[in-house]
């Protein structure tokens, strides 16, 4: 469903990502593993358009989506949350959502319906969905930590991506809402079928529910495979242990 | 379901009311209030009416739109052209205003609308600049700085009452609209544009194309406050696209409000009665102005718009929301 071949992008010189390797096949959770500043969160934003690849092919569905417009790699069904909370902190956690769904559904440019009166049945599902109904008129900037991170999930799913991609959905989370994000990354993957695409630090968390894990280090794939292989791999355990930038 | 939809039914008439309230009292104006207060009323309403148009983008959608007194210009000008240098009905002046005006707005908003922030800002007063330079100049066709007066409007209007009322009706059909599009889809996602663009986009919003979009429909609304000026004053000059204007309309936004829908209507009602009331005095209104703009940031020290954003957060904010 997804390819990413020799990705490169660097920064004033400073080369971020500079052979990124990636395979995710429909159905499948894929997990991003690496140490701080190996290229995670760059490759995410490669792949979703924020930021321009300066090399490389990226394939979704066999088409080369790379130097796209964000917006028009949302729309062919791509939704992303992300690592720092990216949310509309002045709208309630319901128009943040709505947002999405009327994007999705065509309905950004209507100029004379009543936004009250669009996508809520949509909107109220996802919400359900994720335990946000009782916030649902909140400000969302209001929201705890917590929330607000499980808030970009729902703003992500409010585009029915077919591949959803996580940066770090735990991050900051406590253990009980890491808890409950895992068991909804798998309902999503179990009972929707979407395909998912995250990057974590959690290793608990990612060789619990990950099909297929890929290794970054300084910007290039050290290797893509099960978790059994990934585990036993010596350039991981270099990468982890002897390079000593993070323990495993 | 269905006691929801009658209550919310009635809280939108409890709502309705003061307005309606507020529309019948002006409708009724002409008739206790002498000509020369009519006047000023329909000079509010028209410049309340282009603060707000300018709010539709500035604070609703957060761009900075600068020079918002060319598309107000274009209008005045568009009505005042047809009427003297063609033969076509004076209505088709009219109905040209706003449709002129949103092709001006498109075309600079093509231009600006790839910057960011302030440098769109910059690059809108330099391209309205130019439109007002061009207007300045162009004797035989504008008039230049001497403007084009004595312009004849349909009889219906021609009066002091008539221009009044066409003032108050036009201003009420198009705050009308403009308060449906704020709450449409589209208004919400302006919004969505306005607080976070780079998630927009992630969500599969055309960011450009809706500041675009809002932009044009801002222009065409300023243009309709532009042929409402010609009714009221029978003249247009080329400062009516000058920059300082529109920098006076900004002020009117943030001394309203401009995170609230009608709060710029209000900013124009005070700055014109200042500069009416002043400017019997003395033609340094403006330094009553400064004063008044001083005393507002000293009192809100974060400013105005730091204000509204504190009222905001503390739940304030809400019935600003719903009031939109």
């Amino acid at each position: 469903m997804l390819l990413v071949e020799n990705l490169q992008k660097s920064f004033d010189g400073f080369m971020a990502v500079s052979d990124a390797r990636l395979e995710v096949e429909k159905g499948e959770v894929v997990a991003v593993i690496g140490p701080n500043g190996a290229g995670k969160t760059t490759l995410f934003n490669l792949i979703t358009g924020q930021l321009r690849a300066d090399g490389g092919r990226i394939l979704f569905k066999g088409e080369n989506i790379a130097g796209l417009s964000p917006y028009l790699i949302c729309r062919k069904g791509i939704g992303r949350s992300f690592q720092v909370v990216n949310i509309f902190s002045r709208l309630t956690v319901f128009e943040n959502v709505r947002v999405a769904v009327m994007s999705c559904n065509k309905r950004t440019f209507s100029l004379f319906s009543k936004a009250k009166e669009t996508s809520v049945y949509e909107t109220g599902e996802i919400l359900k969905s994720l335990g946000l109904t009782e916030k649902a008129d909140r400000i969302s900037g209001s929201l705890s930590h917590g929330d607000q991170k499980v808030l970009e999930i729902a703003i992500a799913l409010g585009n029915r991506p077919e591949l959803l991609i996580l940066d770090e959905p735990t991050a900051g989370m406590s253990p009980e809402e890491t808890r409950d994000t895992l068991e909804l990354m798998k309902l999503l993957s179990r009972e929707r079928g979407i395909t998912i695409l995250f990057c974590e630090h959690d290793m608990e968390l990612v060789f619990s529910i990950a099909n297929r894990i890929m290794v970054m280090q300084r910007g290039r794939t050290i290797i893509q495979g099960e978790p059994d292989v990934v585990r036993n791999d010596t350039h991981v355990q270099e990468a982890y242990l002897g390079g000593a930038d993070e323990g495993i | 379901m269905v006691k929801e939809s009658i209550l919310s039914e009635r809280s939108a008439w409890k709502a309705l009311a003061p307005w309606l309230a507020v529309f019948v009292l002006l409708l009724l104006a002409p008739r206790f209030l002498p000509r020369f207060q009519v006047y000023l009323t329909g000079l509010i309403l028209t410049t309340g009416l282009l603060a707000v148009s300018l709010n539709l983008v500035l604070g609703l959608g957060g761009m900075y739109q600068f020079h918002h007194a060319v598309f107000y210009g274009i209008g005045a000008y568009t009505v005042a052209l047809v009427i003297t240098k063609t033969a076509l009905s004076p209505w088709i002046g009219f109905l040209l205003a706003p449709v002129v005006s949103a092709l001006f707005s498109l075309a600079i908003g093509l231009i600006c609308v790839r910057l960011s922030k302030l440098y769109f800002g910059m690059l809108q007063i330099s391209l309205g600049s130019l439109v007002w330079a061009v207007v300045f100049r162009w004797y035989s066709f504008t008039g230049g700085d001497d403007g084009i007066h004595g312009i004849s409007v349909p009889g219906i209007i021609s009066s002091t009452d008539g221009a009044y009322y066409f003032s108050l009706i036009l201003t009420a059909i198009c705050l009308i609209v403009m308060q449906r599009i704020v709450n449409s889809p589209f208004g919400r996602s302006f919004q969505a544009v306005r607080d976070n663009p780079v998630r927009s986009e992630a969500v599969g919003i055309n960011v450009k194309r809706v500041q675009l979009t809002g932009m044009v429909i801002s222009g065409a609304f300023a243009g309709i406050a532009g042929s409402m000026f010609v009714v009221i004053e029978g003249s247009v000059f080329p400062e009516l696209m000058f920059w300082t204007l529109s920098l006076e309309i900004i002020i009117m936004c943030l001394l309203g409000g401009w995170f609230t829908f009608l709060g710029p209507m209000l900013g124009a009602a005070i700055i014109v009665l200042l500069r009416t009331v002043v400017g019997i005095y003395t033609e340094y209104w403006t330094i009553v102005l400064g004063l008044v703009l001083m005393l507002l940031i000293l009192f809100l020290p974060q400013g105005v718009l730091g204000y509204f954003l504190e009222s905001y957060k503390r739940g304030g904010g809400k019935a600003v929301q719903e009031e939109r």
